[in-house]
């Protein structure tokens, strides 16, 4: 990285992208780790699809590989289709123990 | 320009995902994660995609986060509760965070042959993405579609009211 | 020269097929072919025997000789042990003993045993002991001969307890067994010893090896003796292994004839004379095999002197005969021992013989005090006996009057302590004739005692064995001493010299005296019609110890049996099934458990633990793909692959 040639009007380094990408994905598994709250732990997962979402597009745009633009296109549609089902799934747990506390929802266990 | 312009969304993305994990309350998370969701629409203009962009507009931030919003809103969540905790998410899980971010960016920052953003000849049309969908990728589209199907199914048999749970007209 | 052709291997091996077919096929074939199988093959192999002996005689073929071309059974570096055979003097004498007395007590038992069950069962065991008796007999190496001796004691434990729904004969069997055991295992130490010291199994090796080393004497030869020598011990009834054999008695009267009397007990003075070369060398051991022998004799007979049962007092009776066998050998007068083996042979199976006759006249009773009177009622019986007590008793130009009185004189001239033994054996020679008189009387004559029986003679099958018995223990000494002496010296060595003429028939007449003096104690206390046991209000406290057989049994089962036992039973118990198969299981199952304990942890439920550890794996997954890369991270182009 060569940071003397940057100004107003220069190019932005691909790896910059990379970079934020990498970011976003960290801060996502954080959220995954630290919050508490069923929901937000949820969205910390549509916050890691983002960030991988952009390095496709980064990638895409280094090679002029158009299939990696429709390779985001697909992710979008399979989170989609994730997040209905599992807000879906969110509300049934909701019904049956009335908590949306992660602690709290642990059966899930021998 | 560009590089300002990047510089500011991408600041909107960082803040954005640091609010959401700051918040307590799920509403104020859920709209913070909107606010990463359009800049990084914008990021994607920067980058020559067109279509995806607006997709990830209409998509993500139309649909997924107002979905997300209306869950909210449904089961009335509120602050969040000190709960029981996990030792074990901190002192793993920040360890693990660390190491795989700075692994990654590593590669990334030795890596050579990256080239910048530059829009020369970068933009992807709508067209060229369209003719590469429904010719070579049809097959996988139209899966997706089947998939998108089923999804819908699962959502409803699943949030729908069970037998058990007569609450109208008792 | 013509190698003669002597079928040599078939000689065991005819008993052994009738062994396999009476054992395998017999529960269902008549009796008539049972007996037939059983008859033919001992007859047979007897008459191999006598093949090769006139073979031998007539000087066609020379001696030793072993078999050429023997098939070779171990073959491990330095050790090599063949299965062959080799016929000497020594061997030939034996084989014809076993074969013929062996072949005599078969055509017997084919009477005796006639209204038995498991009459198939019986002949199968008494071949199967004929076959091992002869590997034992005729072998080359010592291992060989442990084969047969193993054997044999195998035979004589399914023999003595023939009937096995009977507790005492059962406990019998296992007591011979397991006290020749002990005995084997001073056998198989010597070996070991042999085999480390000379390299070699080999019988006429050994000796070639002992004979270029004439100063080696003493010290590990000693020590191989001295084992063989408890070998010997237990298999001979000897003390202090003797126990076995007046419980060997539960077996049938045939099996008592021919095991515990002509053949198996005399394996172990077989295999002193056999590996005599050894024990030559060893003054201190030599001097042990006399006093034991003498010891025993004197032993035996005086608690022969007050048993009650016929087969006890004729039992006794074979371990004092065997302890004056090895007082023979003791002295180093091997033939003179083998001598009285082959007269015990025919006097003592012929007494066994005449007692189950007087048994099975008798309905199955064989407590002396029942009986008397027979003489009349079973004439040939009682006239066979006479023979026979006699003949043990040292009647003069009888058969053992020459081989009894021929070890007594080897002692005599052995120096300090064989005159000590001497007059041991002396005295145990007056106790013989005593006690076999006191037999003859109570049995034959006055009035028979026991009123419900009626006492009838035996069929001919059981009576021509004893009469062809009786001629032998008659004239089956007349070979004499010196003639048998010379005859057998090229196998057993030269009795040592030393015996004027006129000493020598001052013991000769000393030893007729003693015989004398206890048949004249014997008929003053006896002969009387009304007498039942003359001596057991005379002396009540020494009677009492003797009837008691000095208590040795209860001895050695306080002394050895029981904390034996209580140790296996505390080590099975305690050691093996709490300890060892407890404590494994209880280890496998507690591994099991704990594992499972802290893996169940892991799985709490708590989903931001299993997110914590998903992120783990994620970093572990990459760290090891993408170590490599970053460590040696500058230049490195990960476009390098490209599209």
């Amino acid at each position: 990285m060569n940071f003397t040639s940057v100004h107003m009007f220069s190019d932005v380094p691909l790896s910059w992208y990379l970079l934020l990408s990498a970011a976003l994905f960290a801060l996502g598994v954080v959220g995954f780790l630290i919050k508490r709250n069923l929901i937000t732990v949820f969205m910390s997962i549509e916050l890691m699809l983002n960030g991988v979402n952009l390095s496709f597009v980064t990638f895409a745009h280094q090679w002029h590989a158009v299939k990696g633009q429709i390779f985001v296109f697909f992710v979008m549609m399979v989170a989609a289709a994730e997040a209905a089902v599992g807000l879906a799934i969110i509300i049934a747990v909701f019904r049956a123990r009335s908590t949306l506390a992660v602690d709290r929802i642990d059966l899930m266990k021998l | 320009m560009h590089l300002v312009l990047f510089l500011i969304f991408a600041g909107f993305c960082l803040a954005g995902a640091i609010n959401l994990l700051i918040q307590r309350h799920p509403i104020t998370s859920a709209l913070s994660l909107i606010v990463v969701m359009t800049s990084l629409a914008v990021l994607y203009l920067l980058l020559g995609a067109e279509f995806l962009a607006a997709a990830q507009v209409i998509v993500y931030a139309g649909a997924i986060m107002v979905l997300f919003t209306f869950v909210v809103m449904l089961l009335n969540a509120g602050r969040e509760e000190r709960t029981l905790g996990s030792r074990a998410a901190i002192v793993l899980g920040f360890p693990a965070v660390v190491v795989i971010l700075a692994l990654v960016a590593t590669i990334i920052l030795h890596a050579q042959g990256l080239g910048t953003a530059a829009l020369r000849e970068g933009i992807t049309s709508t067209q060229d993405l369209s003719t590469v969908l429904f010719t070579n990728l049809l097959l996988p589209f139209e899966v997706t579609s089947v998939l998108i199907l089923v999804a819908i199914l699962g959502a409803v048999a699943l949030a729908r009211r069970g037998d058990g749970e007569r609450t109208e007209g008792q | 020269m013509n190698e003669p052709v002597l079928f040599l291997p078939f000689i065991p091996l005819l008993p052994f097929f009738g062994f396999l077919i009476n054992g395998l096929l017999g529960r269902r074939l008549p009796k008539a072919l049972v007996s037939f199988v059983a008859l033919a093959f001992p007859c047979a192999s007897f008459l191999l025997v006598l093949h090769v002996a006139y073979l031998a005689w007539s000087g066609s073929l020379p001696l030793p000789w072993s078999e050429p071309n023997a098939p070779a059974w171990i073959s491990a570096g330095a050790v090599h042990v063949s299965f062959g055979s080799v016929i000497d003097q020594l061997s030939l004498v034996m084989l014809l003993i076993v074969t013929g007395v062996g072949f005599l007590i078969h055509i017997y038992s084919v009477g005796y045993m006639h209204e038995e069950p498991g009459y198939w069962r019986y002949f199968a065991y008494l071949n199967l002991f004929l076959f091992f008796m002869t590997v034992l007999v005729q072998a080359g190496n010592v291992l060989l001969m442990f084969v047969g001796w193993e054997g044999v004691g195998l035979a004589s434990y399914l023999l003595i307890g023939f009937w096995y729904q009977k507790p005492s004969a059962v406990s019998a069997g296992m007591k011979a067994f397991v006290v020749n055991r002990i005995g084997d295992f001073g056998f198989l130490i010597g070996i070991f010893l042999i085999l480390a010291n000379f390299g070699t199994l080999t019988f006429s090796e050994i000796a070639a090896r002992l004979a270029a080393n004439p100063a080696w004497t003493g010290g590990v030869l000693t020590a191989i003796a001295l084992c063989l020598l408890v070998g010997a011990t237990g298999k001979s009834a000897q003390l202090p292994l003797y126990v076995w054999l007046p419980d060997a008695m539960e077996g049938p009267t045939p099996v008592s004839a021919l095991i515990h009397a002509a053949t198996m007990v005399t394996a172990g003075v077989y295999m002193i004379a056999r590996t005599h070369f050894l024990f030559d060398r060893s003054p201190f051991a030599l001097a042990v095999v006399a006093i034991i022998g003498a010891a025993t004799a004197f032993f035996a007979a005086t608690i022969g002197l007050v048993q009650t049962d016929i087969k006890r007092v004729l039992a006794y009776s074979t371990v004092s005969q065997l302890g004056y066998m090895f007082l023979g050998c003791g002295v180093a007068a091997y033939s003179a021992a083998i001598f009285h083996l082959m007269t015990h042979a025919f006097f003592k199976a012929l007494l066994f013989l005449a007692a189950g006759s007087v048994i099975h006249a008798m309905g199955g009773e064989q407590d002396m005090r029942k009986m008397g009177g027979l003489r009349t009622r079973v004439p040939i019986t009682f006239w066979s006996m006479t023979m026979a007590v006699l003949a043990i008793s040292g009647f003069p130009f009888m058969s053992a009057f020459f081989s009894k009185d021929a070890i007594l004189a080897a002692a005599f001239a052995a120096g300090g302590l064989g005159k000590v033994l001497w007059f041991v054996g002396l005295v145990t020679a007056a106790l013989t004739a005593f006690y076999m008189f006191r037999l003859w009387y109570l049995t034959f004559f006055g009035e028979l005692r026991d009123h419900n029986t009626h006492p009838h003679e035996s069929p001919w099958v059981m009576l021509g064995p004893l009469v062809i018995l009786a001629m032998l223990s008659v004239i089956g000494g007349w070979i004499g001493m010196g003639h048998f002496g010379a005859y057998l010296a090229p196998s057993v060595g030269v009795r040592p010299e030393g015996r004027t003429g006129g000493l020598e028939y001052l013991l000769t007449a000393l030893a007729v005296g003693a015989g004398a003096l206890g048949w004249y104690i014997a008929h003053r206390m006896y002969h009387s019609p009304t007498t039942a046991d003359g001596l057991a209000p005379a002396t009540p406290p020494g009677y009492k110890l003797l009837a008691g057989k000095y208590y040795v049994d209860e001895i050695y089962t306080y002394l050895i049996v029981k904390p034996l036992l209580m140790i296996s039973k505390f080590f099975l118990e305690w050691v093996v099934d709490f300890a060892i198969l407890g404590g494994a299981a209880w280890l496998l199952g507690g591994i099991a458990t704990l594992f499972g304990a802290i893996l169940q942890r892991w799985q709490s439920g708590n989903l931001r633990s299993y997110a914590a550890w998903l992120a783990v794996g994620a970093a572990a997954i990459l760290l090891f793909f993408l170590i490599p890369y970053t460590l040696g991270a500058s230049g490195f182009d990960i476009w390098a692959r490209g599209r």
